[in-house]
């Protein structure tokens, strides 16, 4: 097989694509067309016989406008500048300091934190705190109640009114089949596990914390998965915090993505490996770095690498990107390499049956080293899992951190699961699992075309039911998400530095349990929302 | 003054035309080399075979739940296993309390903390562990090893220093290596070794005072050592903290619910105020019968993991069933104070019954719950060793005695302990039981290892 090759937009036009020239099948090609600098369009040839995509592959990520790049600096610039007076007006007791501070006995200890570190938090974060840790007091499912909360001094104390507001559009929890639900078959399984093996565990799986259970979840889930054997662990960070530096250690090499979720990052990095960052879902960085390591080995010493190991997510949740798995698995062929897929967003929420980004581009589960996916966003439950050939789950079961040392996962919670697994499965005998699927694959379709209309800027993949709205200015984050719960939908609001400092942005997480009536009320809200604060999206 | 600047301005013209070195493509290597290198490479496996036999491998499946009476591998044995020191495992309270928040809220939160997981639950479990152990805030984690693995490197962090205790867990390990802080380690409940490590450190500072005034120094011990079993000297090491100026952070995993007249943990078994530890970390996965964990202390130091602690801000919050029983088995601790009476009791009569059998010696506290039988004699190699302590194991339970060996990753741990076999003491255990215990595991000591 030849290298892939890339053609680039020339970066005088505003966009960002990347995509492949397929030299395998001569005629497979996809090419973006740039009319002129402010519409796009995109030409798209679906392979056939032997290519790497079986369907469509529509990404975009639009280029942050001009005046808007500049309009957000500014605006961090006046937040600083304020910081930075309030801090003084704080030090000088002109106004009053509300942080918590140090006890009197322990003031000549060396500082906890440093001034500047919290800087952020003092300044910026803490004026729009209201936007996060909102709590809830019912079922996460498409409405949610929350519990009104205010706050009299500037958001550094809460206060709660006692008042519920009731029926809020949930588009904020990663609910994405719908099975956060207080009644039905799940529900009832579960409650019929609690009465009988209680919620705790006590022990951790290699003494005495295996239940038949947990083997009878691994057995279903691998046999989901379309893997040889799988194992699941109590929580999906841990699952690769704890799993990573059981398989890679010192003397070999991790390709991480750059925008890989914290839990990946942390799990690399404890292994001892060595750590290489390719840009994001680009291919042809990948592949440079893979050939500079087999060529030219370990820094210094030369030695050939032990093994290459390639992390990458099936969908990642801040971009709403989907990784480009062809290429990925190509490529790690070619080079020899494994690969580590992250599916904690894509299981359940890709694929014509749930099962995955493997089955959404209609590929092998066998040519996927490790996958690894959770158990909390399409399953409605808690925790995670890996799933593998035979030989990789028994080296996991004797030398995992989290098998060891950890308590097993709780029963109710495994019963959840394996009861959601079949339904999406459809052996419980009924079609609610593949309508649910069909439908989230609808509702995404549907509410990213309609934003798209109105002319928000969305980012990320066509299908992925993670829809990130662009925002830019710090002032609009805590604005928006505001006006949005005053309008009785519940958006989640990210910005510096879960995501680089000028692109902020709103998330929406789609679910099966959306009517088309929720998805019109949000649209309609948003735009409402919107356009109290700026005149025209574009 | 001409003369240099001519000098100068050469200088730069020298350096702008030179080439430049970059430091990885040095080699002038064609693309046929290129390509040889790539096909002749081969990678390890993924990973290496394990071999059937490990005793690792093979768990032990329980059939229904691991309560007082447990049912391993087919066998109904009574269970000393499983740390449900306070048997609240099977509490007909504690499991309705449970129903009732499934029947309100399903399983999972379906998002972290920050993102609509924060329930009700949360902040009353919170609330009502911040009022029990007398503190002013605590933060709930969704998985009791990520509790302490993420707290501490949320403090310290690469160039500070830590004092830890060579028996301290895998947990605590891992949450040292992620800081990348200076590890220091002192001799289990040696005071004498880390009161010299402490002055070494201060003959260090002396030098460069302006790198002391910025390094944090931390203490990190158990209450109660999950692998010895040991209880820690706290009163010594708060005269300590306030000598050398070091934070205490408290592991209390196996004290929390155990040591105490309220169950408290370790601050009110020596009498000591809380706030002089400034945190104390515990699992709820214990004495609470629930998953997940704590941490609690002052306000000003819990409230920074609320946006530093990885765990917690990066990972789904925990369901709100385990809270609710978690809340509700704090309700039955603070209404029957009289169990940990009764726990340390039944720990110190088996601590007794246990002494003078052949081969094996008792490690740890008469009053832990906790226990470790380790061999007198090793017969030379790890590996025999484990084999032989198997047959023990094996042999209780076929008579009707739940047992497991201490499971350890062998190469991961820093200082790893003897292999050994766990004894877990609950309230739930008649003291027939414990007796029928202790004689068993005489008899099975005087089969295998005589």
């Amino acid at each position: 097989m030849t290298d892939l090759k890339y053609r680039l937009a020339p970066a005088s036009e505003m966009s960002r694509y990347c995509f492949p020239n397929n030299a395998v099948s001569g005629d497979a090609s996809r090419c973006v067309c740039l009319i002129d600098s402010s519409t796009v369009e995109e030409i798209n040839h679906i392979v056939h016989n032997g290519g790497l995509y079986k369907r469509p592959f529509n990404e975009a990520f639009e280029e942050t406008p001009m005046l808007v790049a500049v309009l957000t600096y500014v605006g961090y610039g006046v937040l600083t500048l304020f910081g930075y007076l309030r801090d003084f007006m704080r030090q000088w007791k002109i106004e009053k300091c509300q942080n918590a501070t140090e006890r009197e006995e322990q003031k000549d200890f060396v500082p906890l934190y440093q001034d500047f570190e919290n800087f952020y938090n003092r300044n910026l974060y803490m004026r729009i705190r209201d936007s996060w840790n909102r709590p809830i007091c019912s079922v996460p499912g498409a409405k949610v109640d929350m519990m009104e909360r205010v706050s009299h001094d500037y958001n550094w104390t809460f206060t709660y009114t006692g008042r519920v507001i009731k029926d809020i559009i949930n588009m904020g929890s990663y609910n994405y089949l719908g099975f956060a639900q207080k009644t039905g078959a799940c529900q009832e399984a579960a409650a019929k596990v609690l009465s009988q093996y209680g919620a705790g565990v006590c022990s951790t799986r290699q003494e005495m914390g295996n239940l038949d259970k947990h083997e009878e979840l691994e057995k279903l889930v691998a046999r989901f998965l379309g893997v040889e054997s799988a194992m699941a662990y109590g929580m999906g960070f841990a699952t690769n915090s704890m799993n990573i530096p059981a398989l890679v250690g010192k003397g070999c090499l991790i390709l991480s993505d750059e925008l890989n979720h914290a839990s990946l990052v942390l799990g690399a990095r404890l292994s001892g490996a060595t750590i290489r960052i390719f840009k994001h879902n680009n291919m042809q960085s990948l592949e440079k770095l893979l050939k500079d390591a087999i060529v030219h080995g370990q820094p210094r010493t030369r030695r050939p690498w032990k093994k290459i190991l390639i992390l990458v997510e099936g969908i990642y949740s801040m971009e709403g990107s989907i990784v480009r798995l062809p290429e990925v698995i190509a490529l790690k062929k070619k080079y020899k390499s494994y690969l580590y897929l992250d599916e904690a967003h894509s299981i359940g929420a890709l694929g014509p049956s749930g099962r995955g980004v493997v089955e959404y581009f209609g590929l092998n589960p066998e040519d996927v080293d490790v996958m690894m996916g959770t158990f909390t966003k399409s399953f409605g439950a808690a925790g995670g899992y890996i799933g593998g050939k035979k030989e990789l789950i028994d080296y996991l079961r004797t030398y995992s951190h989290s098998a060891a040392y950890a308590t097993s996962m709780s029963p109710p919670v495994v019963e959840q699961i394996i009861t959601s697994v079949k339904c999406i499965m459809g052996e419980d005998g009924t079609n609610i699992g593949r309508a649910r699927v069909q439908q989230l694959a609808e509702n995404t379709r549907y509410f990213r075309r309609r934003l798209k209309e109105m002319g928000f800027i969305i980012y990320g993949n066509e299908d992925s039911p993670v829809v990130p709205l662009m925002l830019y200015m710090p002032a609009k984050i805590g604005a928006f998400g505001r006006e949005m719960l005053k309008r009785n939908i519940g958006v989640v609001v990210v910005g510096f530095p879960a995501t680089p400092i000028i692109e902020s942005r709103a998330r929406f997480c789609l679910s099966a349990a959306h009517t088309k009536e929720m998805l019109d009320t949000a649209h309609e809200r948003t735009w409402k929302s919107w356009n109290r604060y700026s005149l025209h999206p574009k | 003054a001409c003369k240099t600047e001519g000098i100068l301005i050469l200088w730069i013209i020298r350096l702008l035309f030179s080439k430049t070195y970059k430091l990885q493509e040095r080699s002038d290597l064609t693309l046929k080399e290129k390509e040889e290198l790539i096909e002749e490479w081969q990678p390890e496996p993924l990973v290496p075979p394990v071999p059937k036999d490990h005793p690792a491998l093979n768990y032990n499946i329980v059939s229904g739940p691991p309560t007082h009476i447990i049912t391993v591998n087919g066998k109904e044995c009574i269970n000393f296993a499983s740390f449900n020191f306070l048997g609240l495992l099977n509490n007909e309270k504690v499991k309705s309390a449970a129903q009732a928040s499934l029947k309100k809220y399903g399983v999972g939160t379906c998002g972290p903390r920050g993102f609509y997981g924060t329930f009700d639950v949360h902040l009353e479990l919170e609330e009502r562990l911040a009022k029990f152990m007398r503190t002013e805030e605590a933060i709930i984690y969704s998985y009791g090893f990520a509790t302490i693995a993420s707290a501490i490197p949320a403090y310290s962090k690469r160039g500070d220093i830590v004092f830890v205790d060579e028996a301290a867990c895998f947990a605590i390990q891992k949450g040292l290596q992620a800081s990348r802080s200076n590890i220091k380690l002192f001799k289990h409940n040696d005071m004498a070794d880390l009161e010299r490590l402490l002055k070494e450190q201060e003959t260090e500072d002396q030098k460069n005072p302006r790198k002391a005034r910025v390094t944090r120094r931390f203490i990190v011990v158990e209450g109660l050592y999950m692998n010895t079993g040991d209880i820690c000297p706290l009163p010594e090491l708060i005269k300590l903290k306030y000598k050398y100026k070091v934070r205490i952070f408290l592991e209390e995993s196996l004290s929390f619910g155990v040591l105490g007249e309220h169950g408290r943990g370790i601050t009110e078994h020596f009498g000591i105020n809380i706030d002089d530890i400034d945190l104390i970390s515990a699992n709820m996965e214990n004495s609470l019968a629930s998953i997940g964990g704590f941490c609690c202390g002052r306000s000003f130091i819990i409230d920074h993991q609320r946006l530093s602690g990885q765990g917690y801000c990066f990972s789904a919050s925990l369901p709100p069933l385990l809270a609710a029983a978690a809340i509700e088995a704090l309700n039955i601790m603070e209404d029957s104070p009289d169990i940990f009476q009764t726990l340390r009791a039944k720990c110190e009569r088996i601590h007794k019954a246990l002494q003078g059998i052949s081969g094996l010696k008792v490690v740890g506290e008469s009053f832990s719950p906790a226990l470790h039988l380790q061999l007198e004699e090793s017969c030379g190699s790890r590996e025999n060793d484990v084999k032989l302590l198997k047959r023990v194991v094996d042999y209780c339970m076929n008579s009707g005695i739940a047992l497991t060996q201490a499971r350890y990753l062998e190469k991961e741990e820093k200082c790893l302990p003897p292999p050994s076999i766990r004894v877990v003491i609950t309230v739930e255990q008649t003291e027939q039981e414990l007796d029928k215990a202790a004689s068993l595991l005489k008899e099975a000591a005087q089969s295998v290892l005589n």
